[in-house]
């Protein structure tokens, strides 16, 4: 058969495309005006589509259940996570985090958590927001 | 214009390695007469980032995620051959259920390599209306892939002595549900890809590779595969759960009765594996027996047992584009390895281009190339390709050679 995509095609115009127009339908011209825009409750954001169950997002961190053993340091591939030696407690710059979720699992208290947080872009690697303490 | 006056020298194209046409860099050199491909030289090294130097200040777990790294669509074989090395080299015993679950995830992962190349082969034909089908397939996969493993492409899945995440009885409806939604879009694809005119006028008798050559040249994977030679990890060794599968190593022959090793074989070759992993991925759903996930849930205490280890393991894992071997030594002094070495897929199937795109025309080249799945970061190791020769640079060489670079610019 010649055309065996051309019914799909046509199918095609009347449907719903998959994508997901996130953050807007079209791509806003200045960001930082939208975002404002958001803020003063002029433009709306289309949600993102919710990650699964069991997402490896942002690292959830209780510090009160930490004991200070050092082990996901030791057991952290890529380095993102400093020990205070004054507190002994740890932070972690997300800037540098894989999201491997390793550290949860040597955790023996289990102070650590993934949450399903993902939109972390920042122009600043030590923003407040890419550093768990 | 009269036979004599023709010109017959032939011209060199330079193409790459940086391209509009290639998605990663490597550097053609084509010998051409007209259209026609007479010579081609291939050469390599482009981006070589030192990932087992790396690997060699990291504790094994940490090395998982760096294998990880090596590539971002074989992402779940290059830990799954570390850990088979390690493995062997540390004698670990995995659970029985976590092998099923290996096959799962590994079989999970060749549907999404070949539908993603199923795409990028109709994209490279001009047939872009194909990629998009495709690629809609290929993101369910993904969706499935970050439901079972918690991220679409980075899964962190592997671990020595198991697995990370188990599929629970809960989460079946959905698998099966999607293995389903594969199944009907199959045919779909198949009919499109074996019956459509364009497909079988661009891929038919194009792109040749001879058995012999296939053999010759160490192809691995579909691309020897679809040049009948049956070679296939799965079924030459036993690893994970494929010993009690049934497992077949399947070739064109199986659909069409004939070989002939040209593109359109291989793309029927990836469609029948991707049947084929349907399948396992059923088979092993069926039989996963319940049980352990991991041989050690406690980190520390493994790492002793492998810090403890003097010796050398190989793992070799049949990833999508073909075998994928990792040889780990450990020295049993300190936590990290001693060496590793990578050998990924493409690496083999480089040196078939050659035989493959001579005689061809130049609009043939991409869909050729794009026919063996290539993937230059994976491949890019210590090896140095000059001249078509293929060398390893020793210490004492890479010495002089800088020795002789800074006499040089000191003149």
């Amino acid at each position: 058969m010649r055309f065996s995509m051309l019914s799909s095609v046509f199918a095609q115009m009347f449907k719903k495309p998959w994508t997901n127009k996130f953050p807007a339908k079209y791509a806003p011209s200045n960001t930082t005006q939208f975002l404002k825009d958001v803020k003063d409750g002029k433009a709306e954001i289309i949600p993102p589509i919710p990650p699964e169950k069991g997402f490896r997002g942002k690292i959830q961190y209780d510090k009160e259940k930490c004991i200070g053993c050092k082990l996901c340091i030791k057991y952290c591939p890529c380095e993102a996570i400093e020990f205070k030696p004054k507190e002994k407690k740890i932070k972690i710059y997300l800037a540098r985090c894989c999201f491997c979720s390793q550290c949860n699992d040597v955790c023996p208290t289990n102070c650590l958590t993934m949450g399903e947080e993902f939109l972390l872009a920042d122009a600043d690697p030590y923003s407040k927001d890419l550093i768990v303490e | 214009m009269s036979e004599e006056t023709t010109t017959k020298t032939s011209y060199h194209i330079p193409v790459g390695p940086i391209h509009p046409a290639l998605k990663e860099p490597v550097y053609f050199e084509f010998e051409l007469s007209g259209e026609r491909i007479i010579d081609v030289t291939v050469k390599l090294g482009h981006v070589h980032r030192g990932v087992e130097w790396a690997g060699m200040r990291r504790n094994p777990i940490q090395v998982l995620y760096l294998a990880e790294r090596i590539c971002g669509i074989c992402s779940y074989c290059h830990p799954a051959a570390f850990t088979l090395a390690v493995e062997n080299a540390a004698d670990i015993k995995v659970p029985e259920r976590a092998e099923y679950l290996r096959v799962i995830q590994a079989e999970l992962e060749r549907i999404c390599s070949h539908m993603l190349w199923a795409g990028v082969a109709a994209h490279e034909i001009g047939f872009d209306t194909v990629l998009y089908f495709t690629w809609q397939i290929r993101e369910k996969a993904l969706d499935l892939t970050e439901y079972l493993t918690g991220n679409r492409v980075t899964k962190g899945i592997m671990t020595i002595g198991g697995i990370r995440r188990d599929i629970t009885s809960d989460m079946l409806p959905r698998v099966k549900r999607d293995m389903q939604f594969f199944k009907d879009n199959f045919e779909k694809l198949r009919h499109i890809f074996l019956d459509d005119k364009t497909v079988k006028m661009r891929s038919q008798n194009a792109g040749i590779l001879k058995k012999d050559d296939a053999i010759k040249l160490c192809a691995v994977g579909p691309t020897t595969r679809a040049s009948g030679v049956k070679k296939d990890v799965r079924t030459g060794e036993s690893y994970f759960a494929y010993g009690d599968l049934d497992v077949k190593c399947i070739t064109p022959k199986d659909l069409t009765g004939t070989v002939n090793g040209d593109v359109y074989d291989r793309i029927i070759q990836r469609l029948l594996e991707v049947k084929q992993a349907i399948e396992l991925i059923e088979q092993c759903i069926d039989e996963m027996p319940a049980g352990d996930i991991v041989s050690e849930p406690k980190i520390p205490k493994l790492m002793n047992q492998i810090k403890k280890v003097e010796g050398e393991g190989v793992g070799r894992h049949e990833a999508p584009r073909g075998e994928v071997i990792h040889y780990v030594k450990l020295d049993g002094k300190s936590d990290h390895p001693y060496t590793w070495k990578v050998r990924a897929p493409t690496y083999n199937n480089i040196l078939p281009w050659i035989p493959m795109l001579k005689g061809e025309q130049i609009a043939d080249i991409p869909i050729v190339a794009a026919s063996t799945d290539p993937c230059m970061s994976c491949t890019n190791r210590v090896a140095v390709v000059k001249d078509s020769k293929r060398y390893e640079l020793t210490k004492e060489q890479l010495h002089k050679l800088s020795i002789e670079k800074t006499r040089r610019l000191m003149k």
